[in-house]
């Protein structure tokens, strides 16, 4: 029966090989027969050795992994509009693979039986197919197939960020091909560039591709004053034009470079200058393909003019961050360095949410991020705890005004949404008309939770005083800052009942000195490192840093070490209180890695000896700096 | 006519018989085995007594997974029309689609639930216009179990005092929550569709042990 799903499932399908060589008849059958699957987050689509079901499959939305089961070793991911689980159907063999939801997804699952007469009736689908199994990968079309080799087993090899496959890997090259006739002049030329935010021009006769200029060019042979900018374009261009086919490996691309000493290929349909150019590949491209370069990755952040352009870079930067762990690179400085990128991902995405407002902002704003954002400490995909202050406007003006904003915060929420950020589920959040407000209207609110400090005013407080601008107007924040430090001078029990907050956390140990893990619940028997280790040392340098007024350091391990400096006869207590955030920190990020999640909760059966006795040492930090906040801040006398 | 509101149970049609022979199977103690019908009416307005139901889109929710070839979709004729709602679910009076007369949607649509749980957002709505055709059918009421996704939505949310819960939540917000497209939105099947995969969401949270704890409140 043909209905608004099988519509609206043909309308996706379509869009992909080999559903895109079908006519629109046959897409339109085919949908009327497809079930739709919906996958937790490590739900299991099929099993290792399992005998192939009736159906292959193409993810709808999310992401499944394909991996051997008995490794963490992913083989090959599939985005939307992958398909997958196809070749065992049609081999009649087991699957040799176990899928499972990456993330949360929802998949169509096509029968093969009504697939195959389709496929055999067409002949593209038939070559897809063929083409598909001869080169052993999933989709010979995409442009994104990563190296992996589906079906010989013994020649499985994970994705590695850190470049052990690279020279198998196909490259992604920009598609649109921005040209210009030999007789433009280089003025034109150069301002089209800049336009397009490009750093190379192909120059086409009869759309066949005769010679490049670039950025270099325009330099040597323009800037010098050897050519005047009215010149046209193939007076300074570089040509012959050295073309390759589009399909080159990484590798390939490179050698290309190095070999005729260019930063630019020209790739064509057959490869040679006689057919249309339909890419161009440069050497940023390749940069971006290796994935391991910050510099290139924020470059290309800057460059997103969509949401969902920063969510293939965000994947990046997890690369980035496995391999920086794996080398044991620093703590702080892999904190540091992938904070700024994570920072450039939400600046891009509120630079792209302003462009789509019909109008500028009427007043200054700053966007703040709250929580561990703010405090520079979210190297994994967590929840975006973020709020808006703007600046005060008359009174008449402001409920227009706060709309404005909200809308503007609820692009910006669901953009980061889209590239990985959870939405809080507290709903803390700028598009929540709590969180969106004027600069007085900020000055009431904080004031309010400093005179009265309940349990409730004091959790909002510690989630809020750690705010950080990400994007916007700095004076905001600043003059909303120097308000809470006058007002918490004024009223000093608020920092009493801020610091009994920081001492309500849960024990990591028990009375045998053994760890406590949680009792009941999904994550029944694992360790809690979030709620129990990280927590009580950042509410702990909160409290401390904020009775010495100081609000520009956010992160809790700088916090430590600034109050090392200002009192120096703690200052021991205080490295070793910095030293157990990073470690733990660490612990948290590559749990997360491992797992895909937020790594809070650690099984405590994948730590060695060593770890174990390495996270023990940290809890006897948080238990001094938990006595020391408790004196200094008379404590008792609240709890009591 | 009066008559027709008393009739016996004898007298009721041989499909009722069989829809409420289908309620002898009990509910399946996993939620995996539960066959979930979701579903949305598009009617000509919000009045139980005047508005009358155009459109009833379903479907089927087995293990998690929705079969297209299962989805409900049937048009009803109505004598009533409001033109003011039209503009919202875009169903003509007059429009080309194929319709059935009201007796006889509900009766494909109680072969098509049986004793299946009901799942709709805003359920009371949906459940009282069915059960408003029901009874101008000379029928009894819905018998099955039914589930809410603006109350579960609700239930699946964090417990913290810092979140202000709303007294409802519209379907609207749910798919804005859920990052669950849009498109098709007003219409019966579509609506439905939006319910399905909410509702599957919010299961990913609850994860109910059995499915009667689906039922508390």
């Amino acid at each position: 029966m043909k209905n608004t799903i099988s519509e609206r499932v043909a309308d996706f399908i379509k869009k992909f090989p080999p559903f895109n060589e079908l006519s629109q008849q046959d897409v339109a059958s085919l949908s009327e027969e497809i079930s739709i699957l919906y996958k937790e987050k490590g739900g299991v689509v099929f099993d290792e050795g399992e005998a192939p079901h009736s159906n292959f499959y193409i993810v709808h939305k999310g992401a499944v992994s394909l991996k051997k089961k008995e490794s963490t070793d992913i083989i090959d991911i599939c985005d939307e509009g992958d398909i997958f689980g196809l070749r065992p159907l049609i081999a009649n063999e087991n699957y040799i693979l176990e899928a499972s939801a990456l993330e949360e997804s929802i998949i169509y699952s096509i029968p093969i039986d009504i697939f195959k007469p389709v496929a055999k009736k067409n002949k593209e689908v038939g070559n897809f197919l063929i083409e598909s199994f001869a080169s052993n990968t999933r989709n010979p079309y995409s442009r994104s197939h990563r190296g992996h080799l589906y079906g010989d087993t013994d020649m499985l090899e994970p994705i590695n960020p850190n470049a052990k496959l690279l020279d198998l890997q196909p490259i992604r090259f920009s598609k649109k091909v921005i040209s210009c006739a030999e007789s433009t002049p280089i003025k034109k030329v150069a301002e089209k560039m800049t336009k397009n935010n490009i750093g190379a021009m192909l120059v086409v006769k009869q759309k066949l591709p005769v010679g490049m200029i670039t950025d270099k060019d325009l330099r040597n042979k323009v800037v010098t004053g050897e050519y005047p900018i009215t010149t046209p374009a193939n007076k300074i261009m570089s040509s012959p034009i050295i073309t390759y086919p589009s399909k080159l490996t990484i590798t390939q691309a490179q050698m290309a470079m190095m070999k005729n000493n260019i930063s630019h290929l020209c790739l064509t349909i057959d490869g040679t200058p006689d057919t249309e150019a339909i890419g161009i590949l440069s050497k940023h491209d390749v940069m971006v393909s290796l994935g391991n370069n910050p510099a290139v990755l924020i470059k290309e952040i800057k460059r997103a003019k969509k949401f969902k352009q920063i969510k293939p870079l965000r994947k990046s930067i997890m690369n980035l961050l496995s391999g920086y762990l794996e080398v044991n690179i620093p703590m702080r400085l892999t904190s540091k360095i992938i904070s700024e990128l994570n920072d450039a991902c939400t600046k891009q995405i509120i630079k792209i949410a302003l462009s789509k407002m019909s109008t500028p902002p009427p007043v200054a704003f700053s966007w703040l991020a709250m929580g561990s954002q703010g405090r520079s400490e979210q190297l994994l995909h967590t929840d975006q705890d973020n709020a808006i202050i703007f600046e005060d406007v008359p009174e008449d003006k402001l409920p227009e005004t706060t709309s404005y904003f909200l809308e503007l915060a609820k692009l910006v929420n669901r953009g980061l949404n889209v590239i990985g950020y959870e939405y809080c589920p507290a709903e803390m959040m700028a598009s929540n008309p709590h969180w969106c407000l004027s600069f007085s209207e900020w000055k009431n609110v904080t004031s309010h939770w400093i005179i009265n400090p309940g349990p409730d005013e004091v959790l909002l407080s510690s989630i809020f005083f750690d705010y950080n601008l990400a994007y916007g107007n700095k004076q905001l924040v600043d003059d909303l800052s120097q308000h809470i430090f006058d007002n918490v001078k004024k009223y000093p029990i608020f920092l009493i009942h801020l610091a009994a907050g920081a001492l309500q956390n849960p024990s990591p140990t028990g009375f045998f000195r053994q760890f406590l893990v949680e009792q009941d619940g999904e994550h029944r028997d694992f360790f809690d490192i979030k709620m129990r280790a990280l927590m009580p040392l950042t509410d702990a340098a909160r409290v401390l840093i904020l009775s010495h007024s100081i609000k520009s350091i956010n992160s809790t391990e700088e916090r430590f070490e600034k109050l090392a400096e200002l009192e120096p006869n703690n200052a021991e207590l205080y490295m070793s209180c910095s030293y157990a955030t990073k470690a733990l920190l660490k612990y948290r990020t590559k749990q997360g890695l491992l797992h895909n999640d937020s790594g809070r909760y650690i099984s405590l059966d994948t730590l060695s000896k060593e770890e174990k006795i390495k996270l023990k040492r940290t809890f006897k930090t948080i238990k001094e700096i938990q006595e020391l906040v408790s004196l200094r801040f008379k404590v008792a006398n609240i709890l009591g | 006519m009066i008559s027709l509101f008393k009739k016996k149970e004898n007298n009721l049609p041989q499909f009722w018989k069989a829809y409420e022979g289908t309620f002898s199977e009990p509910i399946p103690e996993k939620v995996e085995n539960v066959r979930f019908v979701v579903l949305d009416t598009e009617t000509t307005g919000f009045n139980y007594s005047t508005d009358r139901m155009l459109c009833i889109g379903a479907l089927i929710l087995l293990n998690r997974t929705i079969s297209i070839k299962e989805v409900f979709e049937t048009y009803l004729q109505q004598k009533y029309y409001d033109k003011d709602t039209a503009k919202i679910h875009g169903i003509l009076k007059k429009g080309k689609i194929k319709r059935v007369s009201e007796f006889e949607a509900l009766q494909q649509f109680l072969a098509y639930i049986g004793n299946s749980v009901i799942v709709a957002h805003h359920a009371n709505f949906d459940i009282t216009m069915i059960n408003k055709a029901l009874k101008r059918q000379g029928l009894p009421k819905l018998k099955n179990k039914v589930l809410d996704t603006s109350t579960l939505y609700k239930r699946s949310l964090l417990a913290t005092p810092l979140l202000h819960k709303k007294e409802h939540y519209t379907l609207d917000e749910l798919a804005e929550k859920f990052s669950i497209s849009k498109k098709d939105r007003h219409t019966a099947v579509g609506d439905a569709y939006i319910t399905a995969i909410a509702f599957l969401k919010i299961l990913d949270r609850l994860k109910p042990k059995k499915t009667k704890s689906l039922f508390y409140s």
